[in-house]
């Protein structure tokens, strides 16, 4: 009775239950790396919840793992999806360019994902893959020559640093648009929001 | 769709970028220590320290607290294959001549803060006031944290820019810096700088430490170590 007369919802579907899993578990991985590494950079942080060798240890347990969500969600045939937009972060179009380089100043009809959106993944993506192998420098140090290791600290904190920005922007982002975080909890956004915020990835989707 | 991915589709900038990322971060590793060198140089160490990675000391500990003694209630205790055990106490240790030098100190890990100053007493000094007995081979030392140990051979401990420090930057050393009494062996990695010194033991053989018992070489010398100390001290 209400169906006619309420517009029916139409949802679709954004990301699929591996591609919210990994980002959780992603995200999970990265807030427990900055919480312990802050008090393994400033010295004088420690001790206030867990003896340092704790932190120490939990930071490296988890930085070792944290590529392993990531690649296991591209495997396979569950990883559709995942591949899929990876490819979509990675393609860009001359006018996600030039939208990029104006800071959103230009009028852009949109990707599933955003020249923001895809900039913010591909950090994240190069993120993991130098924090893991500084990382490494870092523990196994036996391996390297000292000038490589110095290097590896500048370079991991340096980065540690860009990380905390862009993280911080991220979820200050995600919480000034509902939406897309319901998305990456429930999955799906109204077909009403696909049209308006990524109108070139709602024609695919009725295409297909 | 074809008319979409003509007009559209262009480059792989996510590869790219990705790509370019990650080669930034490898440059990082091989150059980074000549980048943060430069940059110290050309900004003064005092702002290269609010850079991250610059001159920047990490704290390590291994009980996961720092010892808490005052300089009143110190005790430096020399035992072992000596003539005449003896301990001393903060003000001892300050009434003896003392050396001071500017370092730079180097984490095996990877870190690095020049131009660190001490003052203190040449370990050679304080083993001359014990007597040394003829058998004896090497150096054990404790630390206030009941966890750590070090060790030197008695030809490395009588190099003569290894100090018992009690001073670090013009003050008493600080307690999470291994005050207000440490060890410090500025031609070997800071491993082998015990904090928190509570004392030395001549022994007839090496005793390996507890880095040492966890991987790191009993002899932590630098790249470029020559094991013949000249550090221009000012003896006074």
């Amino acid at each position: 009775m209400t169906n006619a007369v309420m517009t029916p919802v139409v949802r679709v579907l954004r990301f699929d239950a591996v591609q919210r899993s990994v980002h959780w578990i992603n995200a999970l991985l990265f807030g427990v790396l900055m919480f312990t590494g802050i008090p393994l950079y400033f010295g004088s942080f420690f001790g206030i919840l867990f003896p340092r060798h704790v932190i120490q240890e939990i930071h490296l347990w988890c930085g070792l793992f944290l590529p392993l969500p990531i690649v296991l969600s591209l495997l396979g045939p569950w990883g559709r999806r995942m591949r899929a937009d990876v490819r979509r972060v990675s393609l860009w179009t001359r006018s996600e360019i030039r939208w990029l380089r104006a800071l959103g100043r230009v009028p852009l009809r949109a990707d599933k994902f955003n020249p923001g959106q895809k900039a913010n993944a591909i950090f994240i993506a190069s993120a993991v893959v130098i924090m893991w192998g500084t990382g490494y420098v870092l523990q196994w140090f036996r391996f390297s020559p000292v000038t490589w290791r110095e290097g590896a600290t500048v370079t991991h904190d340096f980065f540690a640093l860009a990380i905390f920005v862009v993280v911080v922007g991220h979820i200050a982002l995600a919480l000034t648009h509902w939406d897309s975080l319901v998305s990456m909890v429930k999955g799906t956004v109204s077909a009403e929001w696909a049209k308006r915020h990524a109108p070139e990835w709602f024609d695919d989707e009725l295409a297909n | 769709m074809s008319d979409k991915i003509d007009t559209t589709a262009t480059v792989h900038v996510g590869r790219r970028l990705f790509l370019g990322l990650v080669a930034l971060g490898a440059a990082g590793v091989v150059l980074g220590a000549q980048a943060q060198n430069f940059l110290g140089n050309k900004l003064g160490s005092g702002l290269a320290s609010l850079l991250p990675g610059g001159d920047h000391f990490r704290i390590y500990t291994i009980t996961g607290g720092y010892p808490t003694i005052s300089t009143k209630k110190y005790q430096l205790e020399i035992s072992g294959l000596v003539a005449t055990p003896r301990n001393f106490s903060f003000d001892d240790l300050v009434g003896l001549p003392s050396l001071a030098m500017v370092k730079d100190f180097q984490c095996v890990t990877g870190w690095r803060v020049d131009n660190v100053s001490w003052k203190g007493v040449q370990l050679s000094h304080l083993l001359d006031l014990v007597g040394v007995h003829p058998s004896a081979v090497a150096l054990s030392f404790d630390s206030y944290d009941h966890a750590d140990s070090e060790s030197l051979t008695l030809d490395q401990a009588h190099l003569s820019d290894v100090i018992v420090a009690y001073e670090m930057y013009g003050k008493t050393v600080s307690r999470e810096h291994g005050g207000p009494v440490r060890l410090v062996v500025p031609q070997m990695y800071g491993y082998k700088s015990l904090k928190w010194l509570s004392g030395i033991r001549v022994v007839d053989q090496v005793e390996p430490g507890f880095w040492e018992q966890n991987g790191y070489p009993v002899n932590g010398w630098l790249d470029g170590a020559t094991g013949n100390a000249d550090p221009d001290p000012s003896l006074s």
